[in-house]
């Protein structure tokens, strides 16, 4: 790729790609800024945008009504809780499939894949009952394993596809020099596979916390995650903009975080191998 | 290769997620296709017995069904076509050298990662309310009447705000393809004197063409059921009941579960056919 590109060609470039992603971005740091107002900065006509007394009080005053803290915490609970689970669920099934791969390996890894596939609405009400039946609704419990079975068929598709780049003969090396189970698994397989689990989980961390079809129906005030609680602000009283502002950063920055650095599993994650 | 002993380890390595994936399929969806063939009300007067197909009838018979009908593929297509064309332009943007492209990439990115309640509450209330949002300044200050968007222009509303959440990831697929293109083809048409716009339709979008097709179907899988958007911004008014959003008001919220089972079996038969298309992509893929 030794394509000559004069300078002026891409300081053209620079300055059309940085235009089109502060535009892109702009929602989300024009929610940053507004956080940091207050109410009447706010909505100030025409708006102000850096130059205003920047105040940390809508933190704060989220914090206090609202019991922020105890939302932030059923959010981490449910998304740690479900990817953790899904992970020691999948981790030995897509070790199986890649390393022991059988005829029925595709249709099977096909099969998870048309759960994914599945309409949440079109199993609304079942799962409704089956939380009044067996008390699980607007619990974590209840919750965190709902999440997991949605995301467990992308956990499993992206372990699966990380464990196929393992080569076998790896394994075969190791052997002749006479490694036991034991001690293929614990320093040659894992050190190799713990990358891609890693990926795995922060992808599933990122979809779990976001996940607002069943955070929304099956909690109510007890188990409810970030994503009830800024549904909350729906229906607002009053001035409202920098708190709602501020609740909203504080509900996407940690994932944001997450997010940039887990840009490459998303499209391995997403598109289930499909796309290279 | 892989002797008896370590296949019936295998098998029982698999066995947990396959047991409880089948229970996830299978206890929920049975379940489902039992209510729609029942008239069952829970509020008022609870299991009225079976009623053969007469949910099935009913709900595409109610008058909220076309009009429903009507708001889902003008939103699952209009996001399409918004986030395909454009994520195709943004790849072959960001795919050029420039100054900063890390950052420029990751601002591009961001609105993936942001929670379907905030974008949707973010834009409705700080972009498009009448009075505050900042369309309304901007409308003001070139003098013109600002406009009501989610009342006014419901449809547009939900359009703009779901292809901005999905607009990342088509650029992310498009680019990661794009990046894949052997340059020297490229610069082979350049020294022949093709002309860019030659250059991209014969062979930029040929080899993107597979990744478009990809885009194209899980995100419809995905706008098929959007939810919160529409949960936290017009509740289905204003004409932006989808058939997701009809079938969630049957079921929960005029507690019709008959009914809104049958709903929910059509909802399924639908997805499964663009799920079809899919796992033909995704089978062949795992072949080679």
């Amino acid at each position: 790729m030794a394509r000559a590109v004069s300078t002026r060609r891409k300081t053209l470039t620079t300055v059309a790609a940085w235009a089109v992603g502060l535009l892109i971005f702009f929602p989300i740091l024009w929610t940053f800024l507004t956080s940091f107002k207050t109410e009447a900065t706010a909505i100030a006509d025409p708006p102000v945008f850096l130059f205003f007394d920047w105040t940390t009080e809508n933190y704060s005053v989220v914090q206090e009504r609202s019991d922020y803290m105890r939302f932030l915490w059923n959010s981490v609970i449910i998304a740690g809780g479900s990817t953790l689970l899904g992970i020691i669920i999948a981790v030995p099934a897509a070790w199986a499939m890649a390393f022991v791969p059988s005829r029925w390996t595709k249709d099977i890894l096909l099969w998870m894949l048309s759960t994914k596939m599945l309409p949440a609405v079109g199993v609304l009400y079942p799962m409704y009952l089956i939380f009044i039946q067996l008390g699980l609704l607007d619990t974590r419990i209840g919750l965190t394993i709902v999440l997991m079975l949605v995301n467990l068929p992308i956990i499993v598709w992206m372990l699966y596809t990380y464990f196929k780049e393992i080569p076998g003969e790896i394994l075969e090396a190791a052997r002749m020099d006479g490694a036991g189970l034991k001690e293929e698994l614990l320093y040659v397989l894992t050190p190799m596979a713990i990358p891609g689990i890693a990926s795995t989980v922060l992808l599933n961390v990122i979809l779990a916390w976001n996940e607002a079809f069943w955070t929304l129906n099956l909690t109510a005030a007890s188990a409810a995650p970030l994503t009830a609680f800024i549904a909350s602000y729906s229906s607002p009283e009053g001035l409202f903009y920098a708190k709602l502002s501020a609740a909203s950063t504080m509900a996407i920055a940690p994932i944001l975080i997450l997010g940039w650095f887990s840009q490459k599993q998303l499209v391995r994650g997403l598109t289930f191998g499909a796309v290279k | 290769m892989s002797t008896q002993h370590s296949r019936s380890a295998a098998r029982l390595m698999m066995a947990p997620a396959v047991i409880v994936l089948l229970a996830w399929m299978l206890v929920p969806l049975t379940m489902t296709l039992w209510f729609s063939f029942k008239n069952y009300l829970p509020l008022r007067g609870g299991d009225l017995g079976w009623t053969g197909f007469d949910n099935y009838a009913r709900f595409v018979t109610s008058s909220a069904f076309w009009p429903s009908v009507y708001a889902t593929l003008v939103i699952v297509g209009g996001v399409l076509v918004i986030t395909i064309f454009f994520g195709v332009l943004l790849a072959l943007l960001l795919d050029q050298p420039f100054w900063g492209q890390g950052v420029v990439r990751i601002l591009v990115i961001a609105p993936f990662f942001v929670m379907p309640t905030v974008s949707a509450l973010v834009w409705k209330n700080m972009f498009m309310d009448p009075v505050n949002g900042l369309f309304a300044h901007l409308w003001r200050f070139f003098g013109a009447e600002p406009v009501s968007w989610l009342s006014e222009a419901p449809l547009f509303s939900i359009i703009l705000i779901v292809s901005w959440q999905w607009l990342p990831f088509a650029t992310l697929i498009l680019l990661t393809a794009t990046q894949s293109l052997d340059s020297e083809q490229l610069e082979a048409a350049e020294m022949d004197g093709a002309p860019p716009l030659k250059r991209f339709w014969h062979i930029i979008l040929p080899h993107l063409s597979r990744a478009i097709t990809v885009v194209l179907l899980i995100q419809t899988i995905f706008l098929l059921a959007i939810f919160a958007e529409i949960f936290v911004t017009t509740q289905g008014s204003f004409g932006t009941r989808t058939l997701t959003y009809l079938i969630y008001q049957r079921v929960l919220e005029s507690q019709n579960v008959g009914l809104g089972s049958a709903g929910g079996v059509y909802a399924i038969i639908l997805a499964n056919i663009v799920a079809i298309f899919l796992m033909r992509i995704v089978g062949k893929n795992l072949d080679t």
